[in-house]
């Protein structure tokens, strides 16, 4: 199994260490209902150094990345950052990625850690621009520094104001270590993704630095349990639970990323005709008011049949109540806004809900 | 991690105290550390009997969910109200106030195959 540069911190903090995608990561240092409240209330700390990072070089770069990728690489600049999604001829989903414009002739893709492989074949697949691909998964230290207080810990870091908007990023040193510091996250809170290479030695220096730095604010490590959580809440897709290659980006809400006006990407047909025939299925929150907690694979139904069913769930830390993404039948939802989940035999009663689950 | 002496345990995880014919019944400091924070007991209110290693309920933690097995067969006298609104007691005090039902025990020859501190603590690689 692989380690992250930050296995031994993980080891002295007693965290519970899982396998995920290869890597022995930490799922949760003391709780996760605590991590996952630190995260909304103050500031937590993610070793997300799993996440692949693939490097696009070359005169073509742009129109590579345009072609690959079902977002508007158009509306991207040096220092601007993008929720995108790669997708197959048929509109199945290889991945979702982000994709930061270093220039018009580079830009990093980072892709999820289970994907890894596949992603960088298939962009090697569809290289007809003879840009260069760099797969520099393993170079890279991924740390998410996400919540309210995250800002005046990057600050105090980094020495200088920080005036980076959502979804842009710069690249700097920060105590001495060069590193493209990011505006973004995947809980939905004000944080920052700091990437960066060298050994544990480097590691272990930033990790110090922000916790001596964040402990005014009682900063906390936080581990994928929690991660999944707070990205549930928002109602931010999975990769492998809500999408992967047999859901498309329409049905899964994600169309306000499918830019169906770009002249061309891999999928545009596919998912052009899927939107011209109507979607069949969509997915959607669902709230469970009662004390039953919803998990991935429990069945949905109406009326007795089954409509769908549970692609995460999870009980919400903030609203105390069982939360789900589940793929419902678009003709149901026309008829209903509430369901019944099969949860140990029992039908329970799960309303349709609104994204976020939580208000912001 | 803590494993009383005074107390039995089943290989599922769940440890049970003696007193005269009467069982309380609970889940052990190691079960309740690797659940991670417990969020609903769920225990049939109406429960009256339970037969050994018969399900009685199910504990769900944020992360996972799993069944609770009863470690002898009996009556069942009182089902632990307070987990209803405080179920992290179970990871807060999983021997004490964590505890989860009472039986009326009414084989106690099935005792004999419970596991002592010593075997349970072998059990989990202590």
């Amino acid at each position: 199994m692989k380690r992250t540069t930050f296995y031994s911190i993980h080891k002295n903090l007693n965290a519970k260490l899982v396998e995920f995608a290869g890597y022995e990561m930490p799922v949760q240092y003391s709780s996760i209902i605590a991590e996952h409240k630190a995260v909304r209330q103050s500031v937590g700390v993610f070793d997300v150094s799993h996440m692949g990072e693939v490097f696009v070089r070359g005169e073509k770069a742009f129109d590579f990345v345009q072609e690959i990728t079902i977002n508007d690489v158009e509306k991207l600049f040096p220092g601007r950052v993008q929720y995108s999604a790669m997708c197959y001829e048929d509109g199945g989903i290889v991945d979702d990625l982000l994709v930061y414009c270093i220039s018009e002739k580079e830009y990093l893709l980072v892709i999820n850690a289970s994907n890894i492989e596949k992603d960088f074949a298939w962009m090697q697949k569809n290289n007809s621009f003879d840009v260069e691909l760099i797969n520099a998964s393993d170079e890279y230290s991924l740390l998410a520094v996400q919540g309210p207080n995250s800002k005046k810990i990057i600050e105090k870091l980094y020495g200088k104001e920080l005036t980076l908007e959502y979804y842009h990023f710069l690249q700097d040193k920060m105590l001495d270590v060069e590193m493209i510091i990011s505006r973004t996250g995947y809980t939905g809170e004000l944080g920052y993704e700091l990437y960066f290479k060298g050994d544990e030695q480097v590691a272990t220096k930033i990790w110090n630095a922000l916790f001596e730095a964040g402990k005014e604010f009682d900063i906390q490590p936080v581990g994928l349990g929690a991660r999944d959580s707070l990205r549930l809440e928002m109602g931010y897709c999975l990769y492998g639970n809500d999408i992967d290659q047999t859901t498309n980006p329409l049905e899964a809400g994600l169309s306000w990323i499918t830019r169906l006006s770009k002249s061309h990407f891999i999928g545009k047909e596919a998912l052009l005709l899927a939107k011209q025939n109507g979607l069949k299925r969509k997915l959607t929150p669902l709230v469970i008011e009662e004390r039953a907690f919803p998990r991935h694979g429990y069945t949905v139904v109406f009326k007795s049949k089954e409509i769908g069913s549970v692609t995460s769930g999870t009980v919400s830390p903030i609203l105390e109540k069982g939360i789900a993404l589940a793929y419902l039948s678009t003709e149901t939802l026309k008829e209903t806004k509430e369901v019944q989940m099969l949860i140990r035999g029992r039908e329970i009663s799960a309303q349709v809900g609104r994204l976020p689950f939580i208000s912001k | 991690m803590n494993i009383p002496q005074a107390l039995k345990y089943t290989k599922e995880h769940e440890w049970i105290s003696v007193n005269g014919n009467i069982a309380t019944v609970g889940i052990t400091d190691y079960a309740q550390g690797e659940l991670g924070d417990v969020v609903f007991v769920d225990i049939d209110p109406n429960l009256q009997e339970v037969k050994q290693h018969s399900n009685f309920g199910t504990i769900e933690a944020v992360k996972t969910v799993s069944e609770l097995y009863a470690p002898c067969s009996g009556k069942v006298l009182e089902i632990n109200k307070m987990l209803t609104d405080t179920p992290e007691t179970v990871n807060i005090d999983p021997y004490g106030e964590g505890w989860m039902i009472k039986i009326e025990i009414t084989n106690p020859a099935e005792l004999s195959e419970l596991l002592d501190d010593a075997a349970y603590s072998q059990l989990i690689g202590e």
